[in-house]
């Protein structure tokens, strides 16, 4: 389980962007994460991954606290796909999705055949097989996506955390990412991810809400966007529509605002 | 291709030394140049023209020019920074100034200037040197607001190279008097380099630069951010110190024996990435064959540009280097 107590953050000058938020996932379970921007969604990731320290409160992963996990057995655990992060632009993709089996190697020892068969598993459930020789320079935004993906997939984590992955994709691809996260739940993986579209949190086993750095909301996506801290959070900008058995958040185009 | 990349590379170093050891004021034919070096091969004795005064030149060149190479790619490598360079980021001044330091202090500027470094320098040399070359560049960090703005780290690298060369030529003009300076630490020479020399920086580079070439995969991995590198089980913060420490060493043991040698680390990565790619495990052993390469062929133009006097060898690689960085500037705004 990777579990956050009570966990607050502050910036040096005193600003508290996190604050008693207590939330668990378990290996198998898929929690996306919603807010308005600067609700503290990202710090909430990176404080469950231990790149930065909490104020106050603990994450634990597995009952263990994070920082009491030497720095490659939590590489073997957490996943971690960041929103636009660099990227080698002259590396193969292959090559970069093999960087995912470092936790597993440390620096000095090389790839074996175990190593190559998770990289061809994870080449082969982002679809990237076919891109595996081509530079990441050369890859469209959504294919480059799928080899980053298929990089954190390579560390055979538990748990595997995404900071707005759907962002830059078209249709076609957003549905796809969301269809392939799902059936990492399924196979058991812990999926932690932040969407900016709600639409894409119904895809998820659970929703959790962030306001103002504190959890407004979490529990069964379906009725967290039909929920009232959901509609008071985003008070006026969105219509919330049901039929054929399904939920759509809309953004109101008239009247509304505040 | 890429076999044919280091094929042409490994010919390129061979065919480099012997053009190296050939060229002179006795020119020699290539014949007596391999023969010659095939004597030292098996341990029999040198010809002298070859053995005491072009081989060791040679490959003092080939050993600097290896060192500024390497240090170049991991420069450029762990700071994200397709700008940066032991020489840009101060710390070739910054040893300049310590060596130059250590020599005033202990009298034995004028006695640098007119013999082989290795001959009169105490052990402070190195020693400053190396403090010389890590303040210098831990100086250009902090000026800079950390490692993240590109060109501010540029910028401030070259400032503190700046002054660190102003204090350099006033610790040398303080003995002016005594000596008409030959060697100076602020234009990098190779033509006092006798077999001291190359097995002293030789010693230095195999507990400084050898252990570099381990740490490609880490390189490759610190390519995709902070981040993601640290939740790929790599201890940054250790990692990013001994880096920095080990290539700004590796700079500092090159230019507090021959001076300051500039662009070499700038020019050789980018060159070899069209050789071998992008592949830091492939990238510093070839930018320490390239490095090579360039250096010993920089060494030749300085030797018969103006014959029969000679050009300091850093004053070739800068007029090849300045113009190569302001190509790589247009590239990276356009």
């Amino acid at each position: 389980m990777l579990e956050a107590r009570e966990l607050g953050f502050a910036y040096p000058q005193g600003v508290w962007v996190l604050e008693g938020l207590s939330l668990g996932i378990e290996p198998g379970e898929w929690l996306a994460v919603l807010g308005p921007n600067g609700s503290g969604k990202s710090t909430l990731l990176a404080l469950l991954l231990g790149l930065l320290q909490p104020s106050v409160g603990t994450v634990l992963l597995d009952g263990r606290p994070l920082g009491a996990w030497a720095a490659a057995e939590r590489g073997r655990r957490l996943a971690f796909l960041p929103q636009n992060g660099p990227y080698p632009p002259g590396l193969a993709a292959e090559e970069v999705v093999r960087l995912g089996r470092l936790p597993h190697l440390g620096l000095w020892r090389s790839e074996g055949p175990d190593d190559e068969e998770v990289v061809a598993w994870a080449l082969a459930v982002t679809e990237a097989e076919e891109l595996a020789r081509r530079p990441l320079a050369a890859l469209s935004g959504g294919e480059r996506q799928r080899i980053l993906l298929a990089r954190a997939l390579a560390q055979r984590p538990r748990y595997l955390l995404l900071d707005e992955p759907t962002n830059h994709l078209d249709l076609h691809h957003q549905a796809s990412l969301l269809r392939l996260l799902g059936q990492l739940a399924a196979e058991g993986i812990g999926v932690v991810s932040v969407f900016h579209d709600p639409n894409h949190a119904l895809a998820a086993d659970r929703a959790a809400l962030l306001a103002g750095g504190r959890l407004a909301d979490v529990g069964e996506p379906r009725e967290v966007v039909t929920g009232r801290a959901f509609l008071e959070v985003y008070a006026g900008d969105v219509e919330v529509v049901e039929g054929r058995g399904r939920v759509a958040v809309l953004p109101r185009l008239h009247g509304g605002g505040r | 291709m890429r076999a044919l990349g280091w094929t042409l590379l490994v010919l390129g170093l061979l065919a480099a030394v012997v053009l190296g050891v050939a060229v002179g004021a006795v020119p020699l034919p290539a014949a007596r140049v391999l023969s010659a070096l095939w004597d030292g091969v098996r341990g029999a004795g040198l010809d002298p023209i070859v053995g005491q005064i072009r081989l060791p030149r040679v490959l003092m060149a080939v050993l600097v020019g290896a060192a500024l190479g390497t240090a170049g790619a991991v420069y450029q490598g762990l700071f994200r920074n397709p700008l940066a360079d032991p020489y840009l980021m101060g710390a070739a001044s910054g040893a300049a100034f310590g060596a130059t330091l250590a020599l005033s202090l202990t009298g034995s500027l004028a006695g640098a200037y007119t013999h082989w470094v290795a001959d009169v320098q105490p052990q402070l040399v190195p020693l400053l040197a190396f403090a010389g070359a890590l303040g210098a560049v831990a100086l250009a960090v902090v000026l800079a607001g950390g490692v993240a703005r590109r060109y501010n780290l540029i910028l401030a690298g070259v400032v503190v190279g700046s002054v660190l060369i102003g204090l350099t030529t006033y610790l040398m003009m303080r003995d002016a008097d005594r000596v008409r300076a030959v060697f100076s630490y602020t234009l990098g020479n190779l033509a006092f380099s006798g077999w001291r020399d190359v097995r002293q920086l030789a010693a230095y580079l195999t507990v400084v630069l050898l252990p570099l070439f381990a740490f490609g995969r880490a390189l490759n991995a610190m390519q995709l951010g902070d981040a993601v590198a640290a939740t790929l089980g790599l201890r940054l913060g250790r990692l990013k110190l001994l880096l920095i420490g080990l290539s700004t060493l590796a700079t500092a043991a090159a230019v507090a024996l021959v001076g300051i040698i500039g662009f070499v680390g700038l020019i050789v990565p980018h060159t070899m990435r069209r050789v071998v790619g992008e592949d830091y495990r492939a990238l510093l052993p070839a930018s320490a064959i390239g490095g090579a390469v360039l250096l010993v062929l920089a060494d030749l133009l300085a030797r018969v540009l103006v014959r029969p006097a000679e050009l300091p060898v850093g004053v070739v690689t800068t007029l090849l280097g300045g113009p190569f960085f302001l190509y790589l500037l247009r590239r990276q705004r356009a």
